[in-house]
């Protein structure tokens, strides 16, 4: 019966499709009224409440069993979610899994992208939102803290979060296996469609020096480099100002080869000691095939980076029994030390049955 | 303990951390893990500083720096190549450069360790008293301790070039250092080899040109020609005429080539007559030299204290 005082309640993408997901997903204001609403609830010592894309859950120490389907009422109601339908799919866990489930996903085991670091990050502002307005105890403070220690500890001594599992991000570490640095990188993307707006993303956020953007139809480039903060081109430059650039993310919709070989061999005989790195993430491809036999020039294109991003999945994967096995032990070790405390709470509210919920400073 | 430790013995026990820091680049990587970078540079200083004690304990026992036979060349340039590591290999740590040194200074202390023919004479007092051919000697070998780790980094470009066109990069290929960090690495040991060893060259011509018949010609054009084929593989670089693969397999052929010519350089040496060398004021062509054997050799099959000085 102990076990029970602390407990997650939630929904995850285990078990809950994304249209689902989409009606559970806390807003803020609602997270905040929620959490006004939880307070209120008596017997409910300590939560806290994650809300992320992929799940939302509840960690809570109650008194007594029935803190927990208050929550569960609460949410339901707030969300306009049927109670029943929600029970059926709810993520329920209780003591010693509640703190396993709270360590697999600080270590991003049980993420959707498996070894994702984000999430560490998510459940650390969880935790500091929730402690900052006093909601949380010694004893949640407790399994926050030693959950980050573990999830750090699963980081550090397994390859769990080693190999990136996004094609965009393949990519750029491709380039960086080529620059080692991207701060004097400069990247040319062409075509302004989604894919290629999306990788030209990730090399900023990886601190590219520059970018320009060249599409067909130059009004869609202005667009794009006005909303990334870039340059636009002409598309028509492509090729006689290929020299200029590092990076060449090619996402083109053009039925034929934007990019030939004599254009490329022209730019490496301005820049022969500095490699040129081709992403064709086109279909037909942008690029030409033959531009791979020319020394420093790197071509990598659509399946070359999927099949980057499988491998590393699966080494990923490979690595969760091992995490598993960590994440377990630390688990044990931190339910032994705070099952005490958890018993003495339930055992204090059968002698005395009126719990008081902690009250938001704000 | 120590106390009864030859030169031999040291460097016997630095060449077993270079082995040891082999052996677990080699674990850590045939599990499929990254080889502890701190570790392995952690086991080169150690056997860095127990080598140092053991050519130190050479170079006092033949009166300067411990040049006089194969296996000190050899252990030199090793120890040479290792001192670069250690300025350099505190940015590569986490790569895969402290493995690389870590083998390549094996082969180079055991292999010289396990001929004793290598090692069973040597001369002493092999500078003279002449300061500035013992520079010109000492720069000149560690010059090749530079180009030792160029061949290093030469064949970490390759392998990375090779894992990036082969469109491999998982395993321990993501190990290795950028292909453009490889580059000017190689680039700037180049020129740092070059320059040492054209220092040397230049210290060395003074004595030379004002006695031609101290030097023998086969170790005086063997190392011209070493010093001109890396300066002009350094110049071709420069102009942009040898690039990438071509650069890193050129750089990586010269230092076989230079290796090759330390065989023609000493045994120029022994062929000098008895009578010249007592005027011979050069490593190749030792001043004062006389062949003896070495008291902690093993080919007296003791481990008896290098002795501190050694009479010709």
């Amino acid at each position: 019966m102990s076990a029970d005082g602390l407990f997650v309640i939630g929904a995850t993408h285990h078990r809950v499709p994304l249209a689902v997901r989409e009606k559970l997903s806390l807003t803020p204001a609602n997270a905040s009224a929620l959490q006004q609403e939880f307070a209120a609830i008596p017997g409910l010592k300590e939560f806290a409440v994650l809300n992320t894309c992929n799940r939302v859950e509840f960690y809570g120490v109650a008194s007594s069993a029935d803190a927990a389907a208050q929550i569960t009422s609460a949410f339901c109601a707030r969300q306009q979610f049927d109670r029943a339908e929600f029970e059926k799919i709810r993520l329920n866990l209780r003591g010693r899994d509640a703190v396993q489930h709270l360590l697999e996903v600080s270590a991003g085991l049980d993420s959707q992208m498996v070894g994702e670091t984000e999430i560490f990050g998510q459940v650390k502002d969880a935790y500091a939102a929730a402690q900052a307005k006093g909601l949380t105890g010694p004893i949640l403070n407790r399994v926050f803290q030693k959950g980050f220690q573990a999830a750090k500890h699963v980081r550090t001594n397994t390859a769990i979060t080693e190999g990136q599992v996004s094609v965009a991000n393949v990519a750029v570490e491709l380039a960086l296996t080529i620059y080692g640095t991207l701060k004097s990188t400069r990247i040319l993307l062409l075509g302004a469609g989604e894919i290629g707006e999306k990788t030209a993303k990730a090399f900023q956020s990886r601190g590219a020096a520059a970018l320009t953007v060249a599409s067909r139809r130059l009004e869609r480039a202005m667009e794009l480099a006005t909303a990334l903060g870039a340059s636009a081109m002409p598309f028509d430059q492509r090729e006689s100002r290929l020299a200029e650039f590092d990076v060449v993310v090619c996402a083109t919709s053009a039925p034929d080869l934007v990019v030939t070989v004599p254009a490329t061999r022209s730019a490496m005989a301005r820049r022969p000691a500095q490699p040129l790195f081709f992403i064709d993430q086109a279909l037909p491809r942008d690029v030409d095939p033959g531009v791979a036999k020319i020394e420093n020039v790197f071509l990598y294109n659509l399946d070359d980076l999927a099949r980057i991003a499988d491998e590393n999945r699966a080494a990923r994967e490979a690595e969760l029994t091992k995490c598993r096995t960590i994440v377990t032990e630390k688990a044990d070790a931190l339910w032994r030390q705070v099952a005490p405390q958890v018993a003495a709470i339930v055992t204090n509210n059968h002698a005395a049955p009126t719990g008081a919920a902690p009250q938001p400073s704000a | 303990m120590f106390a009864d430790f030859t030169d031999r013995n040291w460097l016997w026990a630095a060449a077993a951390l270079y082995v040891i820091g082999f052996v677990q680049g080699t674990v850590s990587l045939l599990r499929g893990g990254r080889p502890s970078g701190t570790a392995t540079y952690v086991l080169i200083a150690v056997g860095y500083v127990l080598q140092f004690i053991g050519l130190g304990i050479r170079g006092k026992a033949i009166g300067g720096s411990p040049l006089s036979n194969t296996f000190e060349v050899f252990q030199f340039t090793a120890w040479s190549a290792i001192t670069l590591y250690l300025v350099i290999g505190v940015r590569f740590r986490n790569s895969l450069l402290g493995y690389f040194t870590s083998c390549l200074t094996a082969a180079l202390t055991l292999v010289s360790l396990s001929i004793p023919e290598w090692d069973a004479t040597h001369r002493t007092h092999i500078f003279g008293d002449n300061p500035w051919i013992e520079l010109h000697a000492t720069f000149a070998l560690f010059s090749y301790g530079i180009f030792a780790l160029l061949s290093l980094t030469s064949i970490m470009f390759l392998l990375r070039n090779y894992s990036l066109k082969s469109k491999r990069i998982g395993g321990w290929f993501s190990f290795l250092p950028s292909i453009l960090d490889l580059d000017h690495i190689g680039v700037r040991l180049l020129a740092a080899g070059v320059i040492i060893l054209a220092i040397s060259l230049g210290v060395g011509s003074v004595y030379w040109v004002r006695d031609t018949s101290t030097v023998n010609l086969t170790k005086l054009f063997s190392t011209i020609a070493v010093w001109l084929l890396y300066t002009a593989t350094l110049g071709l670089r420069l102009r942009g005429r040898l690039l990438a693969r071509w650069f890193a397999w050129t750089c990586l052929g010269l230092f076989v080539l230079a290796l090759l010519s330390l065989g023609p350089v000493d045994a120029s040496r022994h062929s000098i007559d008895p009578k010249d060398r007592l005027h011979s004021a050069d490593v190749a062509a030792p001043a004062a030299v006389g062949a003896v054997r070495h008291p902690s050799s093993p080919s007296h099959g003791s481990s008896t204290r290098a002795p501190k000085s050694v009479s010709t």
